[in-house]
């Protein structure tokens, strides 16, 4: 690694300036970008080839042919509408959360946005065995609930339940910053100026945080469409037609030697997620402005 | 940036002139108990499930559970695993973010994009994907499958993002200035990032850590393929946990995971408090 000769001066030469601003040049600087660019690499970039590889192995009419197996098709359904519905939901939550916590005073506030980050580190199987214990038939609400004749659990109410659980902080997350940020002036200009309370939030508050709910809904929609552990023990695996998802129905097929089912649906739910990345990137540098 | 660190930044600690309303207006009251509503009904009251349901059999019961051969074992297997993951995480997260912040070279962007993929891919992809790569199939001719070896890949996979994304926005922000002084003092490049630039750093390492190994321990489907949940040797505490609600165990399902629900909280008081820590230091 280059390092600065230390010639004792009272100003930096432009070389000593160019070496701390660029982090430094030469050989060091090429090592360590080499040795990053090899770490990912090898660690996420081969892999992810690779099974594109697999996937298309024979060419593509098998992988087509599997797709539109119909078993498969209705677990893209499934998948898509309990992600769906997850989706808008935690966003109205989101954004009314957002809205609380950084807009009022109240006691708690501090430990009401720590038990929101919940969902973050838990464990999505432990997050399946809490729902079970709730809303499962011996639940402490699914008794009173298939009273109602009303079924969560190995159903899709359950697989819903499943995706908001794991995704409900990521809407809270992007926007709460942003709200920070904006600050309330333009708020307090638009009441002085008459605006009703609804006029102020629907034409000042909620442009000032688009690219913000826009990204946490990228970002809830990729973990809804990508859950397996939580959908997988509340659904039991899934009934294959029926309440199965697409991350179960890749479990299900690869342990039942149909490796190229598992691989093309794979594939799908990655070109999906990378997507989503896609999205987000563009986005970024507009929530940061 | 993709990885959510959680409260970034920490509820409050941020501009406070700008905020402010006081008090809890009526409006605000009825949408805060709606919000808690559906908070506890998503999330707290399941969690609280879960931590009653494991005391099903008494303390004794808990205990038994606990300290069986089997459950003990895939405890000290996940915990271990997500320790090492962690030190590996630290070192080439913070080299990673260093590079993406200092350094420019073409492909950039794409480079960018590959880090997150870990974070945005389902988790049972991830499994086929390092399944392909390391299973017995491996065109590499690596063969992980039902090795802790296996488990230690597919968990620095995972995880590959967290400390890199919670580095690089404190990384940005740095100000150059003390590190130009150093150098115009003579000092070398490792000293100026040993002395000036890494106690800056520390409060976002340690946070994007502890995300690394909270992520670590609770890591579910990546493992379920590749690491073969051999008891003993390489079933981590997740897989235990379906194995014991799939034998209608729901008791001892519940033991082992409250030992993960408390680690998953500790994880999260321990980057609250980190983060109030580099607040106030800024």
């Amino acid at each position: 690694m280059v390092r600065a000769e230390p010639p004792v001066t009272s100003r930096p030469t432009a070389r000593q300036l160019r070496l701390v601003r660029r982090g430094g040049q030469g050989p060091g600087r090429l090592v360590m970008r080499y040795l990053v660019v090899a770490y990912v690499g090898v660690l996420v970039l081969v892999p992810v080839l690779l099974v594109g590889w697999h996937t298309f192995e024979h060419g593509l009419s098998p992988v087509w042919h599997a797709l539109t197996d119909p078993d498969v098709e209705h677990a893209f359904e499934i998948t898509g509408i309990a992600s769906a519905i997850s989706v808008v939901l935690n966003l109205v939550f989101g954004v009314g959360v957002s809205l609380l916590l950084v807009r009022s005073r109240f006691f708690g506030r501090r430990l009401l946005s720590l038990l929101i980050d919940l969902p973050l580190s838990v464990s999505p199987v432990v997050a399946g065995l809490a729902l079970i214990l709730v809303y499962g038939s011996n639940g402490w609400f699914g008794t009173t609930l298939e009273g109602w004749g009303f079924q969560v659990i190995y159903a899709l109410p359950g697989i819903v339940l499943a995706t908001m659980f794991v995704s409900l902080p990521l809407v809270v997350r992007e926007v709460v910053p942003v709200l920070e940020e904006v600050g309330i002036e333009q708020e307090q200009a638009a009441t002085t100026l008459g605006a009703t309370g609804r006029q102020t939030f629907l034409r000042i508050t909620l442009p000032s945080i688009k690219w913000a709910v826009a990204y946490g809904v990228v970002l809830a929609l990729a973990r809804a469409l990508g859950e397996f552990g939580a959908v997988k023990v509340v659904t039991a695996g899934g009934v294959a037609g029926s309440t199965q998802t697409v991350t179960s129905l890749v479990e299900q097929r690869y342990g039942n030697f149909d490796q190229l089912t598992a691989y093309a649906a794979s594939f799908v739910l990655a070109a999906i997620a990378v997507l989503c990345l896609v999205v987000i990137t563009i986005i970024r540098p507009k929530e940061r402005r | 940036m993709v990885v959510v660190t959680p409260t970034a930044p920490a509820v409050g600690s941020r501009r406070r002139h700008d905020r402010e309303s006081g008090g809890l207006r009526r409006g605000s009251a009825v949408g805060l108990g709606l919000s808690l509503i559906w908070l506890s009904l998503i999330v707290l009251i399941p969690l609280a499930a879960v931590a009653v349901k494991s005391s099903d059999n008494g303390w004794s019961g808990f205990w038994t559970t606990l300290s069986s051969p089997e459950v003990a074992a895939a405890l000290r297997l996940t915990i271990g695993e997500a320790l090492v993951v962690t030190v590996v995480n630290v070192v080439m997260g913070t080299l990673i973010a260093w590079v993406l912040v200092r350094d420019d070279f073409p492909g950039k962007t794409i480079f960018e994009l590959v880090i997150d993929v870990p974070f945005a891919l389902p988790t049972i992809v991830a499994g086929l994907v390092l399944l392909s790569m390391y299973g017995p199939q491996s065109p590499v001719g690596l063969h992980l499958a039902n090795t802790r070896v296996g488990i230690f890949v597919a968990l620095l996979f995972v995880t590959v993002p967290f400390v890199v994304r919670s580095v690089e926005p404190v990384l940005i922000e740095l100000d150059r200035d003390a590190e130009e002084a150093a150098a115009s003092l003579g000092a070398g490049r490792l000293t100026v990032f040993r002395r000036i630039v890494l106690p800056n750093l520390l409060p976002a390492i340690a946070a994007g850590a502890a995300l690394s190994f909270a992520r670590a321990v609770s890591e579910y489907g990546s493992l379920v393929l590749l690491s073969g949940n051999l008891p003993f040797k390489t079933q981590v505490a997740s897989v235990k946990i379906l194995s014991l609600i799939e034998s209608d165990n729901p008791g001892g399902a519940a033991a082992v995971a409250t030992v993960l629900l408390v680690v998953a909280i500790v994880t999260l008081i321990a980057i609250d408090l980190l983060q109030r820590w580099a607040a106030r230091r800024a």
